[in-house]
């Protein structure tokens, strides 16, 4: 039974990375947003602003294809090298937290927007990828979403998303400096951890 | 006219003061010399909004349905078209503006004065110039960040570009004082209507508001002047 079962790990952890690898990034991040948007379409609970039942989409079909690690470690800036491994740990848990709730409150702001792709070129030898975007929305103008990717061991993973020209990532290292200036490290994992738990106040009511 | 000279005059004069100021840093942006000041009228604004612009907004919202606030929205869009067609034409950018002329013609025609957007449906996309991007084109710097009263996020350069936007505003020319007054108020609403679902995006996202904002004001008008092909992590002191 054991041995059954990390049989069935090994094999699921093989075929996990394979498969992603035969996805080019384009098609990934094509797939993603197609699954998202058919799901977004259907959900009337997620359009009536329910952002916990966001959050788990997120979660399960969005998450798995982001390095959190590398974002918070840009996010953070030269100061990751001097923190430890318990604190980079605490800082991506808690930054991969706050942005699911920023981008799953957005999500329940979906009407009747559609996706456009524009053509990506990727060459066989290429690790670093961006996959351009417009979101379109009848009467309003069209919304540029940038993803940024890159080749790993476990295939392609988002690094950065940017939306209208402003970085998900580079947004936040002027305040996550600010943070780290006034109480050390330390000092940015607490504002972190309370705004996060001041956020699920409001994601619950 | 004179209201509207004094306006530019207003945010000129703004300008220079802010530029003047240098001295009262507080933290680390080097872009933002005046942070301390900046700060000040930041909240200045948003207790402004709060109480007078977000509410008439959020009225303005409930009471409108989706399609007449759209049909607002392109109306001033349209009108906007052809201040941005100069701008492309003063960038260089002739294809472009060609573009957003025609965008004009046809929205005024099929469109009904531009109530609808005909245009983007045939291929012409709407584009998003003004001067401060033209005088980025040209390679003005952008100089220091500054908040001012109303207007909000600025640099040195977008603050005289607003100036120069504010000078050739079709709207601001109408002669009949009630209608152009009602026609600036119900454009301003509009707008901030428009950004109403962002308000929450960023309450939610920010550690500190305002450094969201200042950094994802910073980041965009580069990218617009650019129009998007800077290479990411392009350092921003160069601009």
């Amino acid at each position: 039974m054991k041995l059954l079962f990390a049989l069935f790990t090994a094999l699921s952890f093989v075929a996990a990375p394979a498969l992603a690898e035969d996805t080019s990034p384009d098609t990934l991040v094509k797939n993603v947003t197609g699954e998202v948007l058919d799901i977004l379409r259907k959900d009337k609970d997620i359009q009536n602003g329910n952002a916990r039942k966001a959050a788990e989409l997120v979660e399960t079909k969005v998450l798995p294809h982001f390095n959190f690690q590398r974002m918070t470690a840009q996010a953070v800036g030269k100061d990751w090298r001097q923190a430890t491994p318990a604190q980079q740990k605490l800082l991506t848990e808690e930054f991969r937290t706050l942005l699911v709730r920023t981008y799953s409150n957005a999500l329940t702001t979906y009407r009747n927007q559609t996706v456009d792709f524009k053509p990506t070129k990727v060459a066989a030898a290429d690790t670093d990828v961006t996959v351009r975007t417009e979101v379109r929305q009848p009467g309003a103008a069209t919304v540029k979403i940038d993803y940024l990717l890159e080749k790993g061991s476990t295939g392609w993973k988002v690094y950065d998303v940017v939306i209208a020209d402003v970085s998900l990532v580079v947004s936040y290292r002027d305040q996550f400096r600010q943070e780290v200036s006034n109480g050390g490290l330390d000092g940015l994992i607490k504002s972190l951890q309370t705004k996060n738990k001041s956020g699920e106040a409001t994601t619950r009511k | 006219m004179i209201a509207k000279n004094k306006t530019a005059a207003l945010a000129v004069a703004l300008a220079l003061s802010a530029m003047g100021l240098g001295g009262c840093a507080t933290s680390g942006n080097q872009r933002d010399p005046i942070e301390g000041f900046n700060r000040a009228i930041y909240s200045f604004n948003e207790g402004l909004d709060k109480v007078a612009f977000k509410p008439v907004a959020q009225g303005y919202e409930a009471v409108l349905p989706s399609p007449v606030r759209t049909g607002v929205g392109n109306f001033f869009g349209n009108i906007a078209d052809v201040f941005i067609g100069v701008n492309n034409l003063f960038q260089g950018k002739v294809p472009d503006s060609f573009s957003d002329f025609g965008r004009f013609a046809v929205n005024s025609t099929i469109g009904i004065l531009g109530v609808f957007d005909v245009a983007s449906g045939m291929g012409l996309d709407k584009h998003e110039e003004d001067f401060g991007q033209t005088f980025g084109r040209w390679g003005v710097g952008s100089g220091a960040y500054v908040v001012l009263p109303v207007f909000g996020p600025r640099t040195v350069r977008d603050t005289v570009g607003l100036a120069a936007d504010l000078y050739v505003d079709p709207v601001a020319r109408v002669s009949n004082v009630p209608t152009r007054n009602t026609l600036i108020v119900t454009r301003f609403i509009n707008d901030r209507a428009v950004l109403l679902p962002a308000d929450k995006v960023i309450e939610e996202a920010a550690l500190d508001k305002y450094s969201y904002v200042r950094d994802a004001y910073l980041q965009r008008r580069r990218n617009l002047i650019h129009d998007g092909s800077l290479p990411r992590g392009a350092d921003s002191a160069d601009e």
